[in-house]
């Protein structure tokens, strides 16, 4: 599968909010302008036919890379490079978002939800030929072309999940930046879900750029994986590299929070705490209130992404 | 939203409504029922005015001064045709009252197009742009609404009268009355629509249609309006009571319709000065009409607000 064609190259990327308060009152109560750093300093590459994860706990950052790599927010700095795709043309980059309630219009039909990227983009010189797109499309996910004249409401959330994949699809892209996919559905439709999107991106040669929290479903999909913490990159490894062996302890308690079917009454490391406010990150790494290994360099100096081995990255001064 | 698929099995726009919650609910409320059968009466028999009535009140050859005054027909001295009796000019209630209901009714409908069409447009961009835009736009509509109603809306329909040239003063008045009610009451669905667009476009199926780079303008039509006209619907059927009511109250202070042209407001007004010489029913049927229609409005208009409220359901 390794082509080592890269699909999405990303180099130091960083994004900060302007999460200040209203002039008027930053002018009546003295108050400085107040930046959060959502990104810092992220660099990763994505071959071309693989899946590249992204996995951290809530307000580590890793939705705004998604947005980034798509093109819905601006970067502050750093760079963002696609490969090229059918044609010479540049990778078309779609999403399939997380709440499949709120990512359907739900005033349109179907049918004109998946035709809006046709239209738009004008793919399709002709009406019928739209038409004939968007059955084909609601076959491919697993739906019925009659389904097209419905309303969203009339399905369930897999099925909307469906749905978008289908309007996905439509633009013809060859990058999917898939924000939590699975994560608002129960666990059998998750597993629907996913099955199809190994389908497709077999057949259609997808490249998948995963945005999730649960580390079960990364497993199942993913070829590589990257740890974040706090909008900085910890660990970036090949999957089953991560799942043997976890270097960075971050990973490692992320990697304990999997419940064990074996061995239910193990006994699991309580590790105190949740991550720091990223208005006020901690000096150096920023794991280090939690972090067992903690020395006087981590509170210091921020570690830098190491190779332990070819499939191995990590910042962290007590491991590499 | 062009839907161009085909139309089997496919409801249409009827069928749906026939089909909905909203019908449903209609249905079963009765007062709902009620007031919507009140109101089609009055809006039917003030559009059907020229035929309905006995007389043309606009009609000054057909206006005799012996029958001025006249009390209503049950009570002694009432004659045919004046149901309702007669005014100082010979003028008949009922007819007056047919006619003036059909300005009232024709400036609230038009005020409330207007300020919706004001509304929308400047709601949708301060709720999708927001910034400075946004600041400016609802920064105007708070000013506007800290002057009261009525103060506003003689400020405005005297200042403009005054540069209106005399030709089209007599013309222009009901468009002045408009605009002046229009010029208030364009802030609260400007407020309603920018609320409802700023929740509305941060939700991924708008940022599904920027991906695929939807123009600005088509993104808040087609895709943000369609989702913010709810609340919309029902304010603007509550308001167009409260325009029937500014209408009537510019009226009868002398700055809305004139008494040759009387809506329901001036009937009130010139009704109102023969109260004391005992000729009652000149100002009263005028009064109940006004009543009825208001009620009847806002009794539709509070049964829609429960009936789309999904809290309520």
């Amino acid at each position: 599968m390794n082509t080592q064609i890269p699909a999405l190259s990303v180099n130091k990327l960083t994004k900060t909010f302007d999460v200040s308060a209203p002039w008027l009152n930053r002018m009546i109560e003295r108050r400085p302008k107040l930046f959060v750093e959502a990104v810092s300093d992220i660099s990763f590459t994505v071959e071309k036919g693989t899946c590249f994860s992204i996995v951290g706990e809530s307000g580590c950052g890793k939705s705004t890379v998604a947005r980034l790599v798509t093109g819905l927010y601006e970067t502050t700095s750093g760079d963002i490079s696609f490969g090229k795709g059918a044609g010479g043309r540049p990778i078309r980059v779609q999403m399939i978002f997380q709440d499949p309630h709120s990512s359907l219009n739900p005033r349109w039909r179907v049918g004109d939800i998946i035709a809006e990227p046709i239209r738009e983009m004008k793919l399709r010189d002709k009406e019928t030929e739209t038409q004939d797109r968007v059955r084909e499309l609601l076959e491919t996910v697993g739906l019925s072309a009659d389904d097209a004249l419905k309303f969203p409401h009339e399905f369930s959330g897999g099925q909307r999940q469906r749905i978008s994949i289908a309007r996905a699809l439509a633009s013809e892209p060859e990058l999917l930046v898939c924000d939590e996919p699975t994560s608002a559905l129960d666990v059998s439709v998750q597993a629907q879900i996913l099955n199809l999107m190994r389908r497709l991106q077999k057949e259609l040669g997808l490249t998948y750029l995963f945005i999730s929290h649960d580390l079960s479903v990364v497993r199942h999909m993913s070829d590589n994986i990257a740890v974040m913490y706090l909008g900085k990159i910890v660990e970036k490894s090949a999957v089953e590299v991560l799942f043997t062996a976890p270097q960075h302890p971050y990973s490692k308690l992320l990697l304990a929070t999997i419940p064990d079917i074996e061995n239910p009454a193990r006994r699991v490391e309580a590790q105190a705490g949740e991550p720091p406010s990223p208005l006020n990150p901690p000096s150096g790494c920023a794991f280090h209130p939690r972090c067992p290994l903690a020395m006087d360099i981590c509170r210091q100096e921020r570690p830098k992404l190491q190779d332990l081995s070819q499939e191995c990255q990590v910042a962290c001064h007590a491991v590499s | 939203m062009s839907s161009n698929l085909e139309p089997a099995k496919v409801q249409t726009r009827m069928q749906r409504f026939w089909d909905s919650d909203v019908w449903w609910s209609f249905k079963s409320h009765k007062s709902a029922v009620g007031a919507a059968i009140v109101l089609a009466l009055v809006i039917i028999t003030a559009f059907l005015a020229p035929v309905l009535s006995p007389q043309n009140p606009y009609d000054l050859a057909a206006l005799e001064l012996w029958n001025a005054e006249l009390p209503p027909i049950w009570i002694e001295g009432g004659q045919m045709p004046f149901l309702l009796g007669t005014d100082v000019q010979g003028r008949d209630i009922l007819s007056g009252i047919l006619y003036g209901t059909r300005i009232s009714i024709i400036i609230g409908i038009a005020s409330v197009a207007v300020s919706l069409f004001v509304g929308i447009g400047l709601g949708l961009i301060a709720g999708y742009y927001g910034g400075w835009i946004d600041n400016v736009l609802m920064r105007i509509g708070d000013v506007l609404l800290s002057i009261p109603t009525v103060l506003v809306a003689i400020l405005v329909s005297s200042v403009v009268q005054q540069f209106l040239p005399p030709a089209f003063r007599e013309a222009g008045l009901a468009a002045v009355l408009v605009f002046a009610i229009a010029m208030y009451s364009w802030v609260q669905y400007a407020r309603v629509v920018r609320a409802q667009t700023m929740v509305e476009r941060r939700k991924e199926y708008v940022m599904a249609s920027r991906l695929v780079g939807t123009p600005a303008r088509r993104m808040m039509f087609n895709h943000i309006l369609p989702n913010t006209l709810t609340p919309i619907f029902v304010a603007a059927t509550l308001n167009f009571g409260l325009a029937i009511l500014i209408e009537a109250t510019l009226s009868f202070l002398g700055v809305g319709m004139p008494p040759n042209q009387p809506s329901l407001g001036t009937l009130i007004r010139v009704g109102n000065q023969y109260l004391f010489s005992g000729s009652w029913w000149i100002v009263l049927f005028p009064s109940i009409q006004l009543c009825i229609l208001v009620v009847a409005v806002n009794m539709l208009g509070d049964w829609l607000r429960d009936a789309l409220n999904p809290k309520l359901r």
